[in-house]
Protein backbone atom coordinates (compact mmCIF):
# COMPACT_ATOMS: atom_id res chain seq x y z
CA UNK A 1 0.00 0.00 0.00
CA UNK A 2 2.72 2.27 1.04
CA UNK A 3 4.43 1.35 -2.30
CA UNK A 4 1.50 1.65 -4.58
CA UNK A 5 0.98 5.56 -2.95
CA UNK A 6 4.66 6.27 -3.78
CA UNK A 7 3.97 5.21 -7.06
CA UNK A 8 1.11 7.72 -7.67
CA UNK A 9 2.55 10.67 -5.95
CA UNK A 10 4.82 11.74 -9.20
CA UNK A 11 2.24 11.83 -11.74
CA UNK A 12 -0.19 13.67 -9.47
CA UNK A 13 2.82 16.10 -9.00
CA UNK A 14 2.98 16.08 -13.42
CA UNK A 15 -1.00 16.70 -13.89
CA UNK A 16 -0.35 19.80 -12.03
CA UNK A 17 2.97 20.55 -13.51
CA UNK A 18 1.45 20.14 -17.17
CA UNK A 19 -1.04 22.65 -16.44
CA UNK A 20 1.01 25.06 -15.84
CA UNK A 21 3.41 25.09 -18.72
CA UNK A 22 0.35 24.95 -21.13
CA UNK A 23 -0.59 28.19 -19.77
CA UNK A 24 2.98 29.37 -20.37
CA UNK A 25 3.45 27.93 -23.58
CA UNK A 26 0.59 29.49 -25.37
CA UNK A 27 1.71 32.14 -27.53
CA UNK A 28 5.42 31.94 -26.62
CA UNK A 29 6.41 29.16 -29.32
CA UNK A 30 7.46 31.86 -32.07
CA UNK A 31 9.22 34.00 -29.72
CA UNK A 32 11.05 30.73 -28.61
CA UNK A 33 12.03 30.05 -32.20
CA UNK A 34 13.30 33.44 -32.82
CA UNK A 35 15.38 33.24 -29.83
CA UNK A 36 16.64 29.78 -30.99
CA UNK A 37 17.65 31.74 -34.38
CA UNK A 38 18.93 34.30 -32.32
CA UNK A 39 21.58 31.84 -30.58
CA UNK A 40 22.12 29.39 -33.79
CA UNK A 41 23.72 32.96 -35.55
CA UNK A 42 25.38 33.50 -32.30
CA UNK A 43 27.18 30.36 -32.28
CA UNK A 44 28.21 30.99 -36.04
CA UNK A 45 30.58 33.41 -35.50
CA UNK A 46 32.69 31.21 -32.88
CA UNK A 47 32.37 28.00 -34.14
CA UNK A 48 35.57 26.60 -35.35
CA UNK A 49 36.30 26.98 -38.89
CA UNK A 50 36.78 24.13 -40.28
CA UNK A 51 34.93 21.45 -38.81
CA UNK A 52 35.97 18.18 -40.41
CA UNK A 53 39.59 18.58 -39.50
CA UNK A 54 38.87 19.77 -35.89
CA UNK A 55 37.05 16.70 -35.37
CA UNK A 56 39.13 14.22 -37.68
CA UNK A 57 42.48 15.83 -35.23
CA UNK A 58 40.64 15.41 -31.58
CA UNK A 59 42.03 12.66 -30.32
CA UNK A 60 42.61 12.55 -26.30
CA UNK A 61 44.52 9.20 -25.52
CA UNK A 62 45.48 8.19 -21.78
CA UNK A 63 42.38 9.23 -19.44
CA UNK A 64 40.96 7.51 -16.09
CA UNK B 1 23.66 10.01 12.67
CA UNK B 2 25.89 9.72 9.64
CA UNK B 3 29.12 11.36 9.31
CA UNK B 4 29.08 14.88 8.17
CA UNK B 5 30.16 15.39 4.30
CA UNK B 6 33.51 16.07 3.51
CA UNK B 7 33.50 16.11 -0.50
CA UNK B 8 35.19 17.53 -3.67
CA UNK B 9 35.70 16.96 -7.05
CA UNK B 10 38.62 15.83 -9.87
CA UNK B 11 38.41 17.26 -13.46
CA UNK B 12 40.59 15.99 -16.32
CA UNK B 13 40.45 18.68 -18.74
CA UNK B 14 40.61 17.24 -22.86
CA UNK B 15 43.20 19.21 -24.37
CA UNK B 16 44.69 20.25 -27.85
CA UNK B 17 47.02 22.34 -30.29
CA UNK B 18 45.44 23.58 -33.60
CA UNK B 19 47.90 24.05 -36.00
CA UNK B 20 51.01 22.43 -34.07
CA UNK B 21 52.42 19.49 -36.07
CA UNK B 22 54.48 17.97 -33.27
CA UNK B 23 51.56 18.19 -30.64
CA UNK B 24 52.40 15.90 -27.57
CA UNK B 25 49.51 16.65 -24.98
CA UNK B 26 51.80 15.83 -22.04
CA UNK B 27 54.24 18.72 -23.06
CA UNK B 28 51.37 21.08 -23.78
CA UNK B 29 49.40 19.71 -20.26
CA UNK B 30 52.60 20.51 -18.53
CA UNK B 31 52.72 23.82 -20.19
CA UNK B 32 49.08 25.10 -18.79
CA UNK B 33 49.83 23.62 -15.36
CA UNK B 34 53.24 25.18 -15.14
CA UNK B 35 51.85 28.54 -16.81
CA UNK B 36 49.55 28.93 -14.46
CA UNK B 37 49.91 32.65 -12.23
CA UNK B 38 48.60 31.51 -9.13
CA UNK B 39 51.19 28.50 -9.39
CA UNK B 40 54.35 31.21 -8.79
CA UNK B 41 55.55 29.50 -5.85
CA UNK B 42 55.49 25.49 -7.36
CA UNK B 43 54.82 24.35 -4.35
CA UNK B 44 55.50 20.50 -5.14
CA UNK B 45 52.26 18.01 -4.43
CA UNK B 46 53.69 14.92 -2.81
CA UNK B 47 52.76 11.48 -3.19
CA UNK B 48 54.46 9.76 -0.56
CA UNK B 49 51.11 8.82 1.41
CA UNK B 50 49.16 7.94 -1.94
CA UNK B 51 48.40 4.32 -2.75
CA UNK B 52 45.83 4.26 -5.51
CA UNK B 53 46.33 0.38 -5.83
CA UNK B 54 45.01 0.00 -2.13
CA UNK B 55 41.24 -1.57 -2.43
CA UNK B 56 38.39 -0.81 -0.42
CA UNK B 57 37.69 -4.67 0.04
CA UNK B 58 41.01 -5.35 1.17
CA UNK B 59 43.59 -6.39 -1.48
CA UNK B 60 46.45 -4.70 -3.42
CA UNK B 61 46.52 -4.69 -6.88
CA UNK B 62 50.79 -4.95 -8.12
CA UNK B 63 52.27 -1.90 -8.48
CA UNK B 64 54.95 -3.60 -11.27
CA UNK B 65 55.89 -2.57 -14.24
CA UNK B 66 53.36 -1.00 -16.90
CA UNK B 67 51.20 0.39 -13.85
CA UNK B 68 51.99 4.11 -14.41
CA UNK B 69 49.78 5.80 -11.77
CA UNK B 70 51.31 9.64 -12.11
CA UNK B 71 53.57 10.99 -14.70
CA UNK B 72 55.05 13.51 -11.82
CA UNK B 73 55.94 15.73 -14.21
CA UNK B 74 54.45 18.61 -12.85
CA UNK B 75 52.03 18.77 -9.39
CA UNK B 76 51.74 21.74 -7.31
CA UNK B 77 49.19 23.13 -4.77
CA UNK B 78 47.41 26.35 -4.93
CA UNK B 79 46.20 28.78 -2.09
CA UNK B 80 42.95 28.00 -2.47
CA UNK B 81 44.00 24.32 -1.05
CA UNK B 82 43.07 22.58 -4.61
CA UNK B 83 45.76 20.51 -6.31
CA UNK B 84 46.87 21.16 -10.28
CA UNK B 85 48.65 18.94 -12.55
CA UNK B 86 49.49 16.45 -15.14
CA UNK B 87 47.45 13.30 -14.97
CA UNK B 88 48.87 11.03 -17.76
CA UNK B 89 48.01 13.46 -20.91
CA UNK B 90 45.88 15.57 -19.48
CA UNK B 91 46.10 19.00 -17.23
CA UNK B 92 43.71 17.81 -13.93
CA UNK B 93 41.98 19.81 -11.21
CA UNK B 94 41.15 18.10 -8.17
CA UNK B 95 39.21 20.91 -5.74
CA UNK B 96 40.02 21.25 -2.47
CA UNK B 97 38.27 19.26 0.50
CA UNK B 98 34.54 21.05 0.54
CA UNK B 99 32.01 20.54 3.66
CA UNK B 100 29.10 20.99 1.26
CA UNK B 101 27.70 20.64 -1.60
CA UNK B 102 27.16 24.44 -2.57
CA UNK B 103 31.07 24.88 -1.67
CA UNK B 104 32.14 21.77 -3.57
CA UNK B 105 30.15 23.34 -7.16
CA UNK B 106 31.60 26.84 -6.61
CA UNK B 107 35.55 25.12 -6.15
CA UNK B 108 34.23 22.76 -9.28
CA UNK B 109 33.54 25.85 -11.16
CA UNK B 110 36.64 27.68 -10.04
CA UNK B 111 38.66 25.01 -11.33
CA UNK B 112 37.39 25.66 -14.71
CA UNK B 113 38.46 29.57 -14.42
CA UNK B 114 41.72 28.23 -13.41
CA UNK B 115 42.17 26.50 -16.47
CA UNK B 116 41.06 29.47 -18.46
CA UNK B 117 43.76 31.79 -17.10
CA UNK B 118 46.68 29.16 -17.53
CA UNK B 119 45.36 28.20 -21.11
CA UNK B 120 46.26 32.24 -21.41
CA UNK B 121 49.00 32.60 -19.99
CA UNK B 122 50.25 28.93 -21.87
CA UNK B 123 49.20 30.27 -25.33
CA UNK B 124 52.42 32.83 -25.26
CA UNK B 125 54.74 30.01 -25.22
CA UNK B 126 52.99 28.94 -28.61
CA UNK B 127 53.84 30.10 -31.83
CA UNK B 128 51.27 32.68 -33.84
CA UNK B 129 48.93 30.10 -35.79
CA UNK B 130 49.28 27.75 -32.58
CA UNK B 131 46.19 28.31 -30.25
CA UNK B 132 45.41 25.81 -27.25
CA UNK B 133 41.90 24.66 -26.74
CA UNK B 134 41.27 22.73 -23.47
CA UNK B 135 37.35 20.95 -22.45
CA UNK B 136 35.53 20.13 -20.07
CA UNK B 137 34.10 17.10 -20.87
CA UNK B 138 34.56 13.15 -20.81
CA UNK B 139 35.41 11.94 -24.31
CA UNK B 140 36.98 12.08 -27.39
CA UNK B 141 34.23 10.57 -29.00
CA UNK B 142 36.69 8.50 -30.34
CA UNK B 143 37.04 5.43 -27.78
CA UNK B 144 39.10 7.31 -25.59
CA UNK B 145 37.26 8.80 -22.12
CA UNK B 146 38.98 10.80 -19.21
CA UNK B 147 37.51 11.26 -15.62
CA UNK B 148 35.39 13.27 -13.88
CA UNK B 149 35.72 11.80 -10.54
CA UNK B 150 33.68 12.49 -7.34
CA UNK B 151 34.90 12.03 -3.37
CA UNK B 152 32.85 11.38 -0.28
CA UNK B 153 33.69 11.02 2.91
CA UNK B 154 32.40 8.01 4.39
CA UNK B 155 32.39 6.12 8.01
CA UNK B 156 34.69 3.12 7.91
CA UNK B 157 31.89 1.41 10.36
CA UNK B 158 29.46 1.48 7.61
CA UNK B 159 29.51 -2.35 5.81
CA UNK B 160 30.99 -1.82 1.96
CA UNK B 161 28.89 -3.84 0.88
CA UNK B 162 25.76 -2.28 2.12
CA UNK B 163 27.04 1.13 0.58
CA UNK B 164 27.09 -0.87 -2.68
CA UNK B 165 23.36 -2.41 -2.33
CA UNK B 166 22.03 0.70 -1.88
CA UNK B 167 23.79 2.93 -4.15
CA UNK B 168 24.10 0.63 -7.52
CA UNK B 169 20.35 1.71 -8.97
CA UNK B 170 20.83 5.30 -7.61
CA UNK B 171 24.35 5.79 -9.68
CA UNK B 172 23.12 4.20 -12.96
CA UNK B 173 19.59 6.58 -12.67
CA UNK B 174 21.21 9.82 -11.40
CA UNK B 175 22.50 9.86 -15.30
CA UNK B 176 19.55 11.83 -16.31
CA UNK B 177 20.06 14.57 -14.56
CA UNK B 178 24.26 14.15 -14.41
CA UNK B 179 24.90 13.71 -17.82
CA UNK B 180 26.46 16.30 -20.55
CA UNK B 181 25.48 14.47 -23.55
CA UNK B 182 26.70 12.74 -26.40
CA UNK B 183 26.23 12.64 -30.58
CA UNK B 184 26.68 9.12 -31.14
CA UNK B 185 28.06 6.04 -29.00
CA UNK B 186 31.44 4.19 -28.30
CA UNK B 187 33.32 1.33 -26.90
CA UNK B 188 30.79 -1.20 -28.89
CA UNK B 189 27.81 -0.05 -27.76
CA UNK B 190 24.97 0.12 -29.97
CA UNK B 191 24.51 2.80 -32.23
CA UNK B 192 22.69 5.66 -31.04
CA UNK B 193 21.88 9.40 -32.65
CA UNK B 194 22.39 11.35 -29.29
CA UNK B 195 22.66 10.06 -25.37
CA UNK B 196 22.12 11.30 -22.03
CA UNK B 197 26.26 10.88 -20.70
CA UNK B 198 29.50 11.22 -22.07
CA UNK B 199 30.59 8.14 -19.80
CA UNK B 200 28.41 5.86 -20.10
CA UNK B 201 29.49 3.74 -22.69
CA UNK B 202 32.48 2.91 -20.81
CA UNK B 203 31.47 1.21 -17.73
CA UNK B 204 32.41 -2.75 -18.14
CA UNK B 205 31.90 -4.07 -14.04
CA UNK B 206 29.69 -3.88 -11.32
CA UNK B 207 32.33 -2.84 -8.67
CA UNK B 208 35.98 -2.88 -8.68
CA UNK B 209 39.39 -0.98 -8.41
CA UNK B 210 40.30 -0.35 -12.01
CA UNK B 211 39.84 3.44 -13.63
CA UNK B 212 41.18 3.10 -17.18
CA UNK B 213 40.13 0.12 -18.66
CA UNK B 214 36.96 -2.27 -17.08
CA UNK B 215 35.45 0.79 -15.76
CA UNK B 216 33.44 -0.08 -12.65
CA UNK B 217 30.28 1.69 -11.46
CA UNK B 218 31.09 1.49 -7.71
CA UNK B 219 34.74 2.08 -7.49
CA UNK B 220 36.66 0.57 -4.73
CA UNK B 221 39.99 2.49 -4.21
CA UNK B 222 40.13 2.95 -0.83
CA UNK B 223 42.60 5.57 0.11
CA UNK B 224 40.98 7.95 2.80
CA UNK B 225 43.77 10.55 2.23
CA UNK B 226 42.63 10.95 6.50
CA UNK B 227 42.44 8.62 8.93
CA UNK B 228 42.12 5.38 7.91
CA UNK B 229 40.48 3.71 11.25
CA UNK B 230 37.66 5.85 11.15
CA UNK B 231 37.17 6.75 7.19
CA UNK B 232 36.99 6.09 4.25
CA UNK B 233 36.54 7.77 0.84
CA UNK B 234 34.15 6.64 -1.38
CA UNK B 235 35.59 7.63 -4.99
CA UNK B 236 32.67 7.72 -7.74
CA UNK B 237 34.14 7.26 -11.37
CA UNK B 238 30.63 7.20 -12.94
CA UNK B 239 29.45 10.88 -13.63
CA UNK B 240 30.72 13.56 -16.18
CA UNK B 241 31.90 16.57 -16.22
CA UNK B 242 29.23 19.06 -15.61
CA UNK B 243 29.69 22.83 -16.77
CA UNK B 244 26.36 23.90 -15.41
CA UNK B 245 26.51 24.77 -11.88
CA UNK B 246 23.20 24.00 -10.68
CA UNK B 247 24.40 20.12 -11.97
CA UNK B 248 27.38 19.82 -10.29
CA UNK B 249 25.19 21.01 -7.02
CA UNK B 250 22.64 18.37 -8.12
CA UNK B 251 25.01 15.80 -8.70
CA UNK B 252 27.22 16.13 -5.85
CA UNK B 253 24.23 17.14 -3.32
CA UNK B 254 21.70 14.21 -4.11
CA UNK B 255 24.62 12.00 -3.41
CA UNK B 256 25.77 12.74 -0.18
CA UNK B 257 22.24 12.78 0.77
CA UNK B 258 21.65 9.05 -0.66
CA UNK B 259 25.00 8.18 1.58
CA UNK B 260 24.16 9.62 4.85
CA UNK B 261 20.80 7.81 4.26
CA UNK B 262 22.30 4.62 3.49
CA UNK B 263 24.92 5.48 6.83
CA UNK B 264 21.87 5.76 9.02
CA UNK B 265 19.84 2.75 7.88
CA UNK B 266 17.10 4.86 6.54
CA UNK B 267 16.72 2.39 3.34
CA UNK B 268 13.75 -0.14 3.34
CA UNK B 269 15.22 -2.78 1.03
CA UNK B 270 17.41 -1.90 -1.72
CA UNK B 271 16.18 -1.66 -5.37
CA UNK B 272 18.18 -4.23 -6.80
CA UNK B 273 18.66 -4.55 -11.13
CA UNK B 274 18.99 -7.68 -12.76
CA UNK B 275 21.91 -6.20 -15.04
CA UNK B 276 23.71 -2.98 -13.67
CA UNK B 277 26.09 -2.63 -16.39
CA UNK B 278 23.81 -3.10 -19.78
CA UNK B 279 21.73 -0.55 -17.49
CA UNK B 280 24.24 2.38 -16.98
CA UNK B 281 24.45 2.54 -20.88
CA UNK B 282 20.77 1.82 -21.47
CA UNK B 283 19.85 5.06 -19.41
CA UNK B 284 22.24 7.34 -21.10
CA UNK B 285 20.51 5.82 -24.45
CA UNK B 286 17.57 7.14 -24.23
CA UNK B 287 17.10 10.86 -23.91
CA UNK B 288 12.95 10.41 -24.28
CA UNK B 289 13.30 8.76 -20.57
CA UNK B 290 10.64 5.96 -21.67
CA UNK B 291 13.00 2.81 -21.41
CA UNK B 292 12.49 0.22 -18.20
CA UNK B 293 14.74 -1.68 -16.98
CA UNK B 294 14.48 -5.50 -15.02
CA UNK B 295 14.41 -5.36 -11.34
CA UNK B 296 15.05 -8.02 -9.35
CA UNK B 297 11.66 -7.98 -7.55
CA UNK B 298 9.67 -5.06 -8.70
CA UNK B 299 9.23 -5.42 -12.28
CA UNK B 300 10.30 -2.90 -14.89
CA UNK B 301 10.79 0.95 -13.62
CA UNK B 302 11.90 4.11 -15.73
CA UNK B 303 15.06 5.66 -14.21
CA UNK B 304 12.83 8.87 -13.24
CA UNK B 305 10.54 6.17 -11.42
CA UNK B 306 13.54 5.22 -9.32
CA UNK B 307 14.50 8.40 -8.87
CA UNK B 308 11.22 9.17 -7.41
CA UNK B 309 11.97 6.16 -4.77
CA UNK B 310 15.20 7.38 -3.82
CA UNK B 311 13.54 11.24 -3.48
CA UNK B 312 10.36 9.99 -1.51
CA UNK B 313 13.21 8.27 0.82
CA UNK B 314 15.77 11.24 1.57
CA UNK B 315 12.82 13.74 2.16
CA UNK B 316 11.38 11.56 4.73
CA UNK B 317 14.99 11.22 5.74
CA UNK B 318 15.92 14.69 5.77
CA UNK B 319 12.84 15.41 7.48
CA UNK B 320 13.30 13.08 10.34
CA UNK B 321 16.71 14.63 11.04
CA UNK B 322 16.35 17.79 10.17
CA UNK B 323 18.39 19.64 7.74
CA UNK B 324 20.07 23.24 6.52
CA UNK B 325 19.41 25.34 3.94
CA UNK B 326 22.06 23.98 1.41
CA UNK B 327 20.61 20.24 2.00
CA UNK B 328 17.06 22.25 1.32
CA UNK B 329 18.10 23.79 -1.35
CA UNK B 330 19.76 20.10 -2.81
CA UNK B 331 16.44 18.46 -2.16
CA UNK B 332 14.12 21.23 -3.88
CA UNK B 333 16.04 21.25 -7.25
CA UNK B 334 16.39 17.36 -6.72
CA UNK B 335 12.15 16.96 -6.93
CA UNK B 336 12.24 20.41 -9.61
CA UNK B 337 14.36 18.30 -12.16
CA UNK B 338 12.57 15.10 -11.83
CA UNK B 339 9.34 17.23 -12.20
CA UNK B 340 10.58 18.78 -15.40
CA UNK B 341 12.33 16.04 -16.82
CA UNK B 342 9.06 14.39 -16.40
CA UNK B 343 6.95 16.86 -18.23
CA UNK B 344 9.66 17.69 -21.37
CA UNK B 345 12.97 17.16 -20.88
CA UNK B 346 13.61 20.39 -23.04
CA UNK B 347 12.75 22.37 -19.80
CA UNK B 348 15.50 21.56 -18.15
CA UNK B 349 18.10 22.78 -21.03
CA UNK B 350 18.38 26.43 -18.07
CA UNK B 351 20.32 23.55 -15.49
CA UNK B 352 21.68 20.70 -17.81
CA UNK B 353 23.92 20.44 -20.11
CA UNK B 354 22.94 17.44 -21.92
CA UNK B 355 19.59 19.08 -22.65
CA UNK B 356 21.28 22.86 -23.18
CA UNK B 357 23.51 20.71 -26.01
CA UNK B 358 21.12 19.32 -27.82
CA UNK B 359 18.58 22.22 -27.98
CA UNK B 360 21.24 23.61 -29.87
CA UNK B 361 21.95 20.58 -32.11
CA UNK B 362 18.32 20.39 -33.04
CA UNK B 363 18.70 24.04 -33.84
CA UNK B 364 20.83 23.30 -36.42
CA UNK B 365 19.74 19.91 -37.31
CA UNK B 366 16.48 22.04 -38.10
CA UNK B 367 17.96 25.21 -39.84
CA UNK B 368 20.87 23.67 -41.76
CA UNK B 369 19.06 20.21 -42.04
CA UNK B 370 22.50 18.57 -40.74
CA UNK B 371 22.21 14.58 -40.53
CA UNK B 372 23.33 13.48 -36.98
CA UNK B 373 27.11 12.06 -37.84
CA UNK B 374 28.03 15.44 -39.52
CA UNK B 375 30.92 16.72 -38.80
CA UNK B 376 29.52 20.20 -37.61
CA UNK B 377 27.34 18.93 -35.43
CA UNK B 378 30.45 17.00 -33.60
CA UNK B 379 32.16 20.05 -33.87
CA UNK B 380 29.43 21.89 -31.64
CA UNK B 381 29.35 18.60 -29.46
CA UNK B 382 32.66 19.33 -28.51
CA UNK B 383 32.90 23.39 -28.61
CA UNK B 384 30.28 23.38 -26.04
CA UNK B 385 32.77 22.24 -23.47
CA UNK B 386 35.58 24.72 -24.50
CA UNK B 387 36.52 26.59 -21.53
CA UNK B 388 37.29 29.63 -23.72
CA UNK B 389 34.77 32.46 -22.31
CA UNK B 390 34.50 33.53 -25.60
CA UNK B 391 34.10 30.55 -27.99
CA UNK B 392 32.67 27.89 -25.49
CA UNK B 393 28.86 27.02 -26.24
CA UNK B 394 27.97 26.52 -22.32
CA UNK B 395 29.47 30.16 -21.57
CA UNK B 396 27.40 31.48 -24.90
CA UNK B 397 24.61 30.24 -23.44
CA UNK B 398 25.07 31.85 -19.65
CA UNK B 399 25.55 35.12 -21.17
CA UNK B 400 22.56 35.45 -23.01
CA UNK B 401 21.11 34.41 -19.40
CA UNK B 402 19.62 31.07 -21.02
CA UNK B 403 21.45 28.89 -18.05
CA UNK B 404 20.62 29.54 -14.29
CA UNK B 405 23.96 29.82 -12.07
CA UNK B 406 24.11 29.50 -8.44
CA UNK B 407 27.80 31.99 -8.18
CA UNK B 408 28.47 35.32 -9.97
CA UNK B 409 31.87 35.63 -11.33
CA UNK B 410 33.76 37.55 -8.50
CA UNK B 411 32.33 34.57 -6.05
CA UNK B 412 34.23 32.16 -8.90
CA UNK B 413 37.58 34.65 -8.93
CA UNK B 414 37.90 34.44 -5.25
CA UNK B 415 37.41 30.92 -5.40
CA UNK B 416 40.31 30.26 -7.22
CA UNK B 417 42.93 32.15 -4.60
CA UNK B 418 40.73 31.53 -1.47
CA UNK B 419 40.42 28.62 0.24
CA UNK B 420 37.29 26.86 1.61
CA UNK B 421 37.00 28.21 5.35
CA UNK B 422 35.50 25.29 6.69
CA UNK B 423 37.52 22.18 6.17
CA UNK B 424 41.53 21.60 6.74
CA UNK B 425 42.00 23.16 2.73
CA UNK B 426 41.83 26.39 4.93
CA UNK B 427 44.82 25.49 6.96
CA UNK B 428 46.58 24.21 3.72
CA UNK B 429 45.87 26.96 1.18
CA UNK B 430 46.19 29.73 3.62
CA UNK B 431 49.84 28.10 4.12
CA UNK B 432 50.89 28.02 0.59
CA UNK B 433 49.58 31.88 0.73
CA UNK B 434 51.56 33.00 3.94
CA UNK B 435 54.86 30.20 3.91
CA UNK B 436 55.38 29.63 0.20
CA UNK B 437 59.48 29.79 1.34
CA UNK B 438 59.28 27.68 3.29
CA UNK B 439 56.55 25.08 2.29
CA UNK B 440 58.35 22.26 0.59
CA UNK B 441 55.64 19.81 -0.34
CA UNK B 442 51.83 19.39 0.34
CA UNK B 443 49.33 16.37 0.01
CA UNK B 444 46.00 16.47 0.86
CA UNK B 445 46.74 14.84 4.71
CA UNK B 446 50.07 16.26 5.06
CA UNK B 447 52.79 19.50 5.02
CA UNK B 448 55.95 19.71 5.16
CA UNK B 449 58.40 22.33 6.15
CA UNK B 450 61.86 23.37 6.04
CA UNK B 451 62.72 25.88 9.01
CA UNK B 452 66.09 25.84 8.57
CA UNK B 453 66.73 23.18 11.00
CA UNK B 454 68.32 19.81 10.63
CA UNK B 455 65.23 17.90 9.83
CA UNK B 456 61.98 18.75 7.64
CA UNK B 457 58.90 19.22 9.64
CA UNK B 458 55.81 17.38 8.88
CA UNK B 459 52.36 18.60 9.69
CA UNK B 460 50.12 15.62 9.35
CA UNK B 461 45.96 16.52 8.63
CA UNK B 462 44.60 13.33 9.02
CA UNK B 463 41.03 14.92 10.30
CA UNK B 464 39.20 16.57 7.15
CA UNK B 465 37.21 18.91 9.52
CA UNK B 466 39.97 20.19 11.93
CA UNK B 467 42.39 22.96 10.23
CA UNK B 468 39.39 25.16 9.64
CA UNK B 469 39.29 29.06 9.63
CA UNK B 470 37.54 28.73 12.91
CA UNK B 471 40.37 26.35 13.76
CA UNK B 472 43.79 27.59 13.13
CA UNK B 473 42.99 31.37 11.73
CA UNK B 474 44.15 33.25 14.73
CA UNK B 475 47.09 30.96 14.93
CA UNK B 476 48.34 31.41 11.57
CA UNK B 477 47.87 35.21 12.11
CA UNK B 478 49.84 35.14 14.85
CA UNK B 479 52.94 33.30 13.38
CA UNK B 480 54.52 35.53 10.97
CA UNK B 481 57.08 32.66 9.87
CA UNK B 482 56.28 28.68 9.17
CA UNK B 483 58.84 28.60 12.38
CA UNK B 484 57.03 30.15 14.59
CA UNK B 485 53.92 28.44 13.16
CA UNK B 486 55.48 24.91 13.90
CA UNK B 487 56.34 26.05 17.62
CA UNK B 488 52.63 27.12 17.53
CA UNK B 489 51.67 24.11 16.84
CA UNK B 490 53.93 22.40 19.19
CA UNK B 491 56.30 21.08 16.53
CA UNK B 492 56.43 17.55 14.85
CA UNK B 493 59.79 16.24 13.78
CA UNK B 494 59.00 14.96 9.95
Amino acid sequence: MAEQERRQRPADRKGDESDRSEIETTGAAEEISDRIDDLLDEIDTVLEENAEEFVKNYVQKGGQ
Amino acid sequence: MALRKVLGTETEFGITVLNQAAFNPVVASSAVVSSYAGNRSRIQWSLDEESPGRDLRGFRIAEGPGIDFETGLVNTVLTNGARLYVDHAHPEYSSPECADPRSAALYDKAGERVMVEAVEAAQRLLGPDERLVVHKNNTDGKGNSYGAHENYLIARAIPFDRIVRHLTAFFVTRQIFTGSGKIGSENGRPPVDYQITQRADFFEEEIGLETTLKRPIINTRDEPHADPSRYRRLHVILGDANRSEVQTFLKLGTTALVLDAIEDGAFPDPIELVDPVREVWSVSHDPKLEYAMETTDRGRLTALEIQWQYLDVIQQYARSIGVGPVWTQVLGEWEQILLDLETDPRSTADRLDWTAKLRILEGYRSRDGLAWNDSKLRLLDLQYHDVDPQRGLYQRLVDRGAIRRLFDDQQVELATIEPPEDTRAFFRGTCVHRYPEALVSANWDSLVFDIGEETLKRVPMMEPLRGTRRHVASMLEASPTAAAMIRALGGNDG
